[in-house]
């Protein structure tokens, strides 16, 4: 086998960025969710617009997912979950997980966001040999907890870690991202009972409820709804929530209040903050051209 | 036609696989088991009874147990997690791969009553695809121990190895075949017979049956070589091709499926590296209603098939 392009060196923590994280998410973190609302949605924007270039360096992703779920991610990883970007394995620290894997793109800029690695590297996205896959993996990218891709994975895991921290008594919680098409896959039921058997009040499980999946709407595929009484009828604390309202993300991002494991389906738009991606099923990973890009770009900075 | 040409006590490992698991988990906290429903098919009543907290039964759910087992894992235990080996390697496959392998979990799948110990209960509860399956997903070491001692040795090594491992765990009562002084290592075979003319490679319970074809085939004058391939992966790539060099012909049993198991395993090595005779015997197709005893007799699994197999490798007739 023949070298035909250079091997990109390993993701690394950015030093300064991680410090400057240290300091802004423990601010955040402690703020009363409207106090902090203005910031995340700041950081959410700048994540957008990592999101929309590192697509478009990449000439591939699933750009519609990826803006739907920004604000999901920035809330937990900057105003909720304790992480550790300069020591990504730290065993106390909280545990998020991407379940829907193919949003690689935001998870990258959200992580990047934090220092998890130097925000230069988002453009070696998808590139031959880049630790930056389509799908997050984990022994590649630090800050990710397992590799996802195939749906209906990340549920499971998650809740494997929240047992543990319990048997291990320790005070970490886990946070798991699914998106809405992907709860068709039967996976996410059976770990959704046996977190609620278990009573796994450490476990938050966010849907990004973009009411749209790959070819079609969710209700037009195989219908979702009533999803808060389906996982309510599971055992889980429900919580339904503006998906785009930093503020209602961070509280419902709150421990449990029922010793119950929490769902929170995040109701949100796919495309979110462009307004010709908005809602639209085509969006779901068609690449957007250089002038899409500097459109959206420009909406985004208003 | 008879497959035991000895009268030697034989042994269900299960009890074996329980009584390592419960002494690891006495001196390592770490240790914990999961599995699905199948409390007592694994042998972990007592291990329960021990370690409440530390078996976590999830129910009929072999997807969410491999999940949860690559959760326990990343939260920094190390989980054994069993189930009928069908429905673990065959349900949870794509977990396998993506949660444990791709993952680099360390995470030991045990897989009980695999190959045709569930007989009569038929093809949809027999794990003979399961070597095939689990060769098919990089980076997994496959391990079939052939008795007591390799069971408590694989159980053993599993849990220090650190590395994401599908143990199957015999339960068709085999005798016991391992020299006290055998080492257990990664892809290291353990040569059991001495012989110059075939080399007979077996794994599991087709591993005395080897030993009794050997014997078979002594009394014609054939003298076979004997390995014990406990590690289908890492495989002894080394001990194939020393075989092939210095015996000139290999015979490959197991009780699993011809498509990708451990005769094809060897088959690679041997086609790129040290071309000579191979045949391969294993399970050909789904199995016919009948007890384990009966099928492994069906499939020419036994004494008289392997010797046999030998014969036709050696361009021999009866």
């Amino acid at each position: 086998m023949t070298a035909i392009v250079d091997v990109p060196p390993p993701l690394l923590p950015d030093e300064a960025a991680a410090q400057a994280y240290r300091e802004r998410s423990a601010r955040l973190r402690e703020a009363p969710p409207g106090a902090a609302a203005d910031e995340l949605a700041e950081i959410s924007t700048a994540v957008r617009r990592d999101i929309l270039t590192t697509i478009q360096a990449a000439g591939m992703g699933h750009v519609g997912g990826d803006l739907s779920v920004t604000d999901l991610l920035v809330t937990a990883l900057w105003g909720t979950l304790r992480v550790h970007p300069a020591d990504p394995g730290h065993p106390g620290r909280d545990r998020l997980v991407l379940s829907k894997g193919h949003c690689a793109a935001a998870l990258y800029s959200a992580l990047a966001s934090c220092g998890f690695f130097p925000q230069a590297r988002l453009r070696e996205f998808m590139a031959p040999l880049s630790p930056l896959n389509g799908h997050p993996a984990r022994l590649k990218v630090p800050g990710v907890e397992t590799s996802t891709g195939p749906l209906g994975h990340g549920l499971p895991v998650a809740a494997g870690c929240a047992l543990g921290a319990r048997l291990r008594d320790e005070p970490w919680r886990t946070l798991v991202v699914l998106g809405d098409g992907e709860i068709q896959e039967g996976s996410n039921w059976e770990a959704a009972m046996t977190a609620a058997h278990h009573g796994l009040a450490n476990l938050t499980a966010v849907v990004d409820r973009n009411r749209l999946q790959q070819g079609d709407r969710t209700e037009d595929t195989k219908s979702l709804e009533p999803l808060d009484a389906k996982w309510a009828s599971f055992g889980w604390e429900v919580r339904v929530i503006d998906g785009h309202d930093h503020k209602a993300i961070k509280e419902a991002y709150g421990p449990s209040t029922t010793g119950r494991p929490v769902a929170v389906i995040a109701n949100t738009v796919k495309g979110k903050g462009v307004s010709f991606m908005e809602d639209r099923v085509e969006w779901h990973h068609k690449v957007p051209t250089d002038e899409q890009v500097r459109r959206a770009l420009e909406e985004l900075s208003r | 036609m008879t497959s035991q040409a000895t009268a030697a006590p034989t042994f269900d490992c299960r009890a074996d696989f329980a009584a390592e698991l419960a002494e690891l988990a006495r001196a390592d906290d770490r240790i914990v088991a999961v599995c699905n429903d199948s409390v007592g098919s694994s042998n972990l009543v007592a291990f329960r009874e021990e370690f409440p907290t530390r078996l976590v039964n999830v129910g009929i759910a072999e997807q969410d147990l491999v999940g949860v087992a690559a959760g326990l894992a990343n939260a920094g235990f190390i989980p054994f997690a069993s189930a009928a080996a069908p429905f673990l390697t065959g349900r949870a496959l794509e977990q396998i791969k993506a949660d444990i392998a791709y993952s680099h979990r360390h995470v030991v799948l045990c897989g009980q009553s695999p190959g045709m110990a569930y007989g009569a209960l038929g093809p949809t509860h027999h794990a003979v695809e399961d070597i095939s399956w689990m060769r098919a997903v990089p980076g997994l070491d496959i391990i079939v121990p052939a008795d007591p001692a390799q069971t408590r040795a694989a159980v053993r090594w599993a849990a220090e190895s650190g590395r994401p491992t599908y143990l199957r765990v015999p339960r068709f009562k085999v005798p016991a075949v391992t020299p006290d002084d055998a080492p257990f290592e990664a892809g290291r075979a353990v040569r059991l017979a001495e012989g110059g003319d075939v080399t007979l490679i077996a794994v599991g319970t087709m591993v005395s049956r080897a030993l009794d074809a050997a014997e078979l085939l002594r009394n014609e004058g054939v003298s076979a070589r004997v390995l014990n391939m406990t590690f289908v992966e890492p495989l002894d790539v080394a001990a194939v091709v020393a075989a092939a060099a210095e015996t000139g012909a290999i015979v490959t049993a197991e009780e699993g499926l011809l498509s990708g198991g451990l005769g094809a395993a060897v088959a690679k090595v041997v086609a790129e590296q040290q071309p000579v005779p191979v045949r391969m015997v294993g399970v050909p197709a789904f199995a016919p209603t009948g007890g384990t005893s009966f099928l492994l007799d069906h499939f020419g699994l036994n004494a008289a098939g392997i010797a046999d197999a030998a014969r036709t490798v050696l361009g021999r007739t009866r």
